[in-house]
């Protein structure tokens, strides 16, 4: 029974989208943990360590997040678990978020001068010390501009777990267009919400990265 | 519990996978051209239009760029019909492709073209080049140079995010992967495979950037 687009469908719509900011909230504190790790072990002074955490990144970074989604829905079956697609989306997004703020968070611990390190070295401090005192406190001002930058991907990126059945905007889109037959206003509405979220965030990553540079 | 592993239906249908990882790639290059395109003429409107094409090139990157490729798929595919448009799964796909990456290659490109000294314009006006003369000449190529990594990491980027037009049945590798799972509900092996794949693919693209880049941009 093909019904009109209501009022309704479009408070449900904006409903949805509390799954679409949970999954990127799982998905930011996930992947932030295991990416702050994966970046540190980035810059380790020990060669085989760095090149397991580059492999770790590559990999990431050269295959779908689509099919990480799938090897994560299908892969946990294989324990003798049968998740829900939220656990899979989850696990998914904040394996597939920690290899792009690893590399991001990385490019910003470089970025501090070498003179820096050296000081802290002469200084007596260890490596820890140095990390910790010296470089992190400056690595992380400048990188929050380009992880707000990455929060807009992951906003977006959640839409791909509608394909498992994770039931956000972009699923919730799904169910309102095969009820109404009127996908072009649906999918129109949806994406309106989605640029709701992501612009004020683009906005704002701009707007940050300006000031850094105007500070310098 | 422990599960065998069984690869064997995977290997029996990897003709239809190489089949899709060939649209794949047919897919990509065509959206890497066309987006190539689409990314400098946004990059000439968005810096040197005037007002009314700028702001209409920025509405174009910020629209594209905040809302996800998925449903710039679906609005294609499905809503455009609504106008009267109606296009094939494989050509949808190289539309909403394009649109979508020509957002990225333009936000991208004009970040080249900024970079560009001012005096280097006005020398290409001076010698009496028009406007659009010392773009093609003077500004693109060296602009090109600038943001060439940037824009290769985009363009892998974006051979990955084909995938997504499976979701509107463009037969490519991974729309494959779903058929072979269907038929042989061997699932984790199937999209392992295809994962391996697509990592294949997206190195293989990296060296090929790196090659380009050698040949085009490394004189001077």
């Amino acid at each position: 029974m093909i019904r009109d687009l209501t009022w309704l469908d479009f408070a449900y719509l904006v409903y949805a989208m509390r799954w679409t900011i949970a999954l990127t909230a799982l998905a930011l504190v996930g992947g932030g943990l295991l990416g702050f790790v994966v970046a540190m072990l980035r810059v380790v002074p020990l060669a085989p360590v760095r090149w397991l955490a580059v492999g770790y990144i590559q990999a990431l970074q050269g295959t779908p997040l689509l099919a990480q989604l799938f090897v994560f829905y299908f892969g946990f079956a294989i324990f003798g678990y049968r998740v829900q697609p939220w656990v899979a989306a989850t696990a998914a997004f904040s394996i597939y978020a920690s290899a792009f703020l690893a590399e991001i968070w990385r490019g910003c611990v470089q970025a501090i001068p070498r003179t820096q390190w050296e000081a802290s070295a002469a200084l007596g401090l260890s490596f820890g010390e140095q990390l910790r005192h010296i470089i992190l406190p400056q690595a992380v001002r400048i990188a929050i501009p380009p992880t707000v930058g990455f929060l807009v991907q992951l906003v977006k990126n959640t839409s791909l777990a509608a394909v498992i059945g994770f039931i956000e905007l972009t699923r919730e889109a799904q169910i309102t267009t095969a009820a109404t037959f009127k996908p072009f206003a649906v999918y129109g509405i949806a994406a309106g919400l989605y640029f709701c979220i992501c612009f004020p965030l683009s906005e704002l990553s701009q707007r940050l990265e300006r000031r850094l540079r105007v500070a310098r | 519990m422990i599960y065998r592993f069984n690869f064997r239906d995977v290997w029996a249908n990897f003709d239809l996978l190489l089949d899709g990882a060939l649209l794949t790639l047919q897919l990509s290059a065509i959206t890497m051209a066309l987006g190539l395109l689409i990314g400098i003429a946004g990059a000439l409107a968005r810096s040197w239009g005037p007002p009314p094409v700028q702001w209409t090139a920025r509405g174009y990157v910020e629209v594209i760029r905040n809302t996800p490729l998925l449903i710039q798929i679906f609005i294609v595919y499905f809503g455009l019909p609504g106008f009267g448009i109606r296009l094939d799964a494989d050509t949808a796909a190289v539309v909403a492709l394009t649109i979508n990456l020509g957002a990225y290659a333009t936000e991208i490109i004009r970040a080249g073209v900024e970079a560009i000294p001012r005096s280097q314009v006005e020398a290409g006006l001076s010698l009496g080049l028009s406007h659009l003369q010392t773009f093609r000449y003077v500004v693109v190529f060296p602009a090109l140079r600038v943001i060439y990594p940037a824009l290769a990491s985009q363009f892998i980027l974006l051979m990955l995010a084909t995938s997504v037009v499976s979701q509107i049945s463009a037969r490519e590798l991974f729309h494959i992967a779903g058929f072979i799972q269907s038929r042989t509900f061997r699932d984790f092996e199937v999209y392992l495979v295809i994962t391996g794949m697509y990592l294949a693919m997206a190195l293989a693209f990296r060296l090929i950037f790196a090659g380009i880049h050698l040949l085009v941009f490394r004189r001077r």
